[in-house]
């Protein structure tokens, strides 16, 4: 059995969405709701997947790659079918093959205009596919192709399931990303071409170290637009308010929970293991954009009036602190950084969930228009509450784990980096943290506080359905759990930041 | 005054010996001996035949297509390379996998001409007699190295194709189309003809390996030479399609019965550029310092152009004209970089020939089906067609961001092979030029999206509802394209290995 899961478990995971995906193409369209059972079941199986593979990963050997498979794929361009799960990687996958199905069983009944579920459902299964493909793959080629696929569905879900802005939005947000990944596909065949000719990301850290350092910056920065873009970083964040508030509910919480995360996990995985020296040069500036998000977002959040678009914005400022700590390029650092991937995955992803509900119940998210969900709606004003907290990093939830690590990383750089910019970097994220609280309880204080705006006084708003339980439970509970146990994340991550992310700083940038 | 000219040849003929057949390899000359044979059968066919039995004409002619690929993999299959007229005819595994690839876009092109042909009233025998000739000079061009066979094959491709374009004769676009795309192509083809006269002067051979063998020796500095090479290469920049000499393009596709123009912008193009590499990676061997900086600027300007008018264009058929001109300039950027990346580039231009001719073909099939109700190639006539016709729009959808190269659709690959050549030359103007392609393929997402955009996300025009009814010959052709884009693009294997085994063009060259 443990051999099937080494050399199945993997692929499995990845390609069983799509097949159920085909196999929904061929059902009619009129039967919706065998369309609706067909994708959670088979998300939900792909869930077992993952959490045998979760069972099955040696969590003493977490610093190793596992369940590796290394197949031929393409020879002619010497590109290969490697895939395999370490400790980075894992938390990652663990987030995004449980959100999905929650996602479906909040779409049961929540298909958004114009219907279709048969298309929402395929392009969701599809959606996965790539999502947990981009996270084991461990062949650059491989990793461009999986980061892409997630493109075409999600271009879809926005522009035809969104919101009223939707085309726009939807076609902002993929020439964005496809400007930032074109440009890291060239630096992935530069790589290839001045580096050893290998695109397997096991080997690229040694092959690389003879490029020259100005070929070596060159290539970090065209690998910099792509993650960048993807994260966001300021100033290339423009796309994401606009995807988040057009796209429809699932799409922004899984836009919130897992797209974003491809690119801190590319940088933590790609760019600076492979490229550590351009990386120490590149951090910095890194930095000083991911401090500029962290204000920038806060203040852009004060000054939203509708609710969803403010979450959005509150996604700059988190995802800032994230691209922080990675910055510090510090073994602290980077957990730290994982960390925050995961707890914004959840409470973002939440707090998506949330706005859903509440434009679904009122349907505005016109925060002035809104007020007293606590009195009409008791259990959706207070699970708001809780994810509204965790999100401004309040100790002992998930938040917290998120922010505090990454703010005090900066503290102590890598002996490689200016520590003075960083410990201003760090001051003005503690700030940042401060408006964080702010826009939060400013934003629920207007919403779910007082008495409901008089538009609504009569309206019956019904309380959080068994659905809705359903699907939040989970992340709810999560939430809570690395609250207080934060070290179920770190103690899987530790092992592989240290042996994956960061053993060429240790040796190379450190020294000199 | 004849009896001194005949008296004259004679000695000439007494002094070159009695004339000698040359050997033929039958084995060689049979996808041509097919086509010439199914062109006659047609046309015979055709003659002896009332309006009735029509239907057996395109059936024919597609049988014949296919037919033809059966010697063709033969001969892949021995594997061995055969050399004919002293080095001017040459089978060997590049000019196979052109003549597989021209003969299939040809047999789809048939598909998807059936209906249209035989419902608008129009000669239907001499319709698919021409395009047999024309793929007859195409399978030619494949194999040609000589100057005079290249020429011979280009306008055995070209005449057919001019006629071709303007066969809805009682319409003014049409006759524009023939009209423009004939002048055009006649202006290219002196302006060719100049070039390589210059190129015999020179060298005293018409052989391509024999001027490549004169030139790659000769000093950079011999004007004459720049201008020759100049010449030759900008009379196939017509035929491709590279801006500036991309006018006749948009009116020509346009005005052209869209079975055409499907066939204009794939196999026409393929065999510009089955020309253009014949006498880039032959005869002009070793001479990078002209060849390199005209399609470095060639590709650039090709593809920016073209992406930008594209956005601009309302008509599908347009857009997809344009599209094709930006695409010539992906394919002619690895030929910036042949001196560095060599046998690279080779591979990375055939197999975007390939992939790119699974993807345009079915883009065309798409269109002619959804026109055929419609009546308009509009882009906005394909409002909501993922609501009455959602094979078609999810057709469409995959060819269109298969052009745009987004994974795991076909395009991808043909991006990836013309990045990774531009980028195995390891120089800066190669990698600036890989900045280039890759802000293109962003634009040009633009407008391939804008189309998907109509399909998924507008309401129908009109709110006309009615199903689309896709003949069973357009129904096949598209099953194919979709099956191959998809295919290429999961399993590059499948169409790289082909520009592989093509790479090996350049070992060829005697």
């Amino acid at each position: 059995m443990s051999d099937f899961v080494d050399s199945w478990g993997i692929t499995l995971a990845v390609f069983l969405p799509v097949v159920g995906a085909a196999v929904m193409l061929l059902i009619p369209r009129e039967m919706e709701k065998v369309h609706k059972y067909v994708a959670l079941g088979v998300s939900l199986a792909t869930l077992g997947v993952g959490v045998w593979l979760l069972a099955s990963f040696d969590y003493d050997r977490s610093g190793d790659l596992q369940f590796v498979v290394d197949r031929s794929w393409i020879d002619v361009i010497n590109s290969r079918y490697i895939v395999g799960i370490d400790g980075i990687s894992l938390p990652l996958i663990a987030l995004t093959v449980l959100i999905v199905p929650l996602c479906i069983i909040y779409s049961l009944n929540h298909v958004p205009d114009p219907g279709n579920p048969k298309a929402f459902m395929i392009l969701i299964l599809i959606l996965e596919t790539g999502m947990i493909g981009t996270f084991v793959a461990q062949d650059l080629i491989l990793f461009f192709v999986f980061f892409e696929v997630v493109l075409l569905p999600m271009y879809f879900l926005i522009g035809v399931w969104g919101g009223p802005d939707r085309q726009y939005a939807a076609i902002k947000f993929f020439l964005f990303t496809l400007f930032g990944s074109a440009l890291m596909i060239v630096s992935f065949l530069a790589l290839y071409f001045l580096g050893a000719e290998t695109f397997d990301m096991r080997a690229l850290p040694e092959a690389a170290v003879g490029i020259s350092t100005t070929a070596q910056l060159w290539i970090f920065g065209g690998m910099f637009l792509g993650f960048g873009i993807k994260v966001p970083l300021f100033p290339f964040h423009t796309w994401l308010p606009d995807a988040h508030t057009q796209a429809p509910t699932v799409g922004s919480v899984i836009l919130a929970a897992v797209l974003l995360k491809l690119g801190t996990y590319g940088f933590v995985r790609i760019a600076i293991p492979i490229l550590p020296e351009a990386a120490a040069d590149w951090a910095p500036w890194i930095g000083a954009l991911a401090v500029i998000g962290i204000i920038y977002g806060a203040l852009a959040c004060l000054a939203q009036t509708d609710m969803k678009r403010l979450i959005a914005f509150s996604s700059v400022a988190h995802m800032g602190f994230t691209m922080l700590a990675i910055s510090t390029l510090t073994p602290f650092g980077i957990n730290a950084a994982i960390m925050g991937m995961v707890a914004h995955g959840l409470i973002t992803g939440m707090l998506f969930f949330i706005a859903g509900s509440v434009k679904e119940r009122y349907h505005t998210l016109d925060i002035a228009k809104l007020g007293g969900i606590l009195k009409q709606a008791p259990h959706l004003g207070w699970i708001f509450g809780l994810c509204a907290m965790a999100s401004l990093g309040l100790p002992g939830l998930a938040g917290f784990w998120g922010e505090f690590p990454a703010i005090m990383s900066a503290y102590n750089p890598a002996p490689s980096l200016p520590v003075e910019t960083f410990r201003t970097y760090m001051i003005i994220a503690a700030i940042g943290t401060v408006f964080a609280a702010g826009y939060l309880l400013w934003l629920y204080q207007r919403t779910a506080f007082g008495e409901p705006k008089a538009e609504f006084a009569d309206t019956p708003i019904k309380d959080v359905t068994a659905l809705e339980w359903v699907a939040w439970l989970p992340l709810l509970i999560l939430i809570v759990l690395i609250g207080l146990f934060p070290n179920i994340v770190f103690s899987v991550t530790d092992d592989a930041v240290l042996s994956n992310t960061l053993s060429a700083i240790a040796t190379g940038v450190g020294a000199g | 005054m004849t009896a001194v000219l005949g008296s004259a040849l004679m000695t000439a003929a007494s002094e070159a010996g009695d004339f000698v057949s040359p050997a033929l390899d039958y084995h060689a000359f049979a996808p041509e001996i097919v086509i010439v044979g199914t062109l006659v059968l047609v046309l015979l066919v055709d003659l002896f035949t009332d309006e009735e039995n029509a239907w057996a004409l395109p059936s024919l002619a597609g049988i014949g297509m296919l037919a033809a690929l059966v010697p063709v993999i033969t001969l892949a299959l021995d594997g061995q390379d055969r050399v004919m007229f002293g080095g001017a005819y040459v089978v060997d595994d590049f000019s196979l996998v052109m003549k597989a690839l021209f003969l299939i876009a040809g047999y789809i092109v048939i598909q998807l001409s059936t209906n249209e042909i035989a419902e608008g009233d129009y000669h239907e025998g001499e319709y698919y007699v021409l395009m047999l000739a024309s793929v007859l000079g195409m399978l030619i061009m494949a194999s040609a190295r000589d100057l005079i066979s290249v020429f011979v094959a280009l306008e055995l491709l070209s005449i057919p194709a001019y006629m071709l374009a303007a066969w809805r004769k009682r319409d003014f676009k049409s006759n524009e189309a023939g009209l423009k795309y004939y002048m055009m192509g006649v202006f290219a083809s002196a302006i060719m003809l100049y070039g390589m006269s210059l190129l015999y002067g020179k060298t005293g051979s018409t052989k391509l390996s024999d001027i490549g063998a004169a030139l790659g020796g000769a000093p950079s500095s011999e004007p004459v030479i720049t201008l020759a090479i100049v010449f030759v290469l900008v009379g196939f920049a017509f035929k491709v399609s590279a801006v500036p000499f991309h006018t006749w393009a948009p009116d020509t596709y346009e005005g052209a019965p869209t079975p055409i123009t499907a066939y204009l912008a794939v196999a026409s193009k393929a065999a510009g550029f089955v020309a253009m590499i014949n006498l880039v990676f032959i005869a002009f061997l070793g001479r990078e310092d002209v060849v390199e900086p005209l399609m470095w600027v060639l590709a650039a300007i090709t593809m920016t152009v073209g992406n930008l008018i594209a956005l601009r264009q309302t008509n599908v058929v347009r857009m997809l004209a344009y599209s094709s001109v930006a695409q010539a300039g992906f394919m002619i950027a690895p030929l910036a970089v042949v001196g560095d990346a060599g046998e690279e580039a080779l591979t990375a231009l055939v197999t975007y020939l390939l992939i790119y001719g699974a993807m345009n073909l079915g883009a065309f099939a798409v269109v002619i089906a959804v026109s055929r109700k419609t009546g308009s190639a509009e882009i906005s006539s394909f409002g909501g067609l993922f609501e009455y016709a959602p094979g078609l729009a999810v057709a469409m959808t995959i060819f269109l961001f298969s052009l745009a190269g987004i994974p795991p659709l076909g395009g991808w690959v043909a991006k990836f092979v013309v990045f990774r050549s531009l980028l195995s030359a390891e120089t800066v103007s190669g990698a600036v030029l890989a900045v280039v392609v890759a802000v293109n393929s962003v634009i040009a997402l633009y407008y391939y999206a804008n189309v998907a955009r109509q399909m998924w996300m507008q309401p129908v025009p009109d709110d006309d509802r009615t199903p689309v009814r896709v003949p069973f010959a357009i129904q096949s052709a598209l099953v194919l394209t979709v099956v191959a884009t998809l295919a290429f693009g999961v399993f590059p294997q499948m169409v790289t290995r082909f520009g592989d085994m093509a790479g090996q063009l350049a070992a060829v060259a005697p």
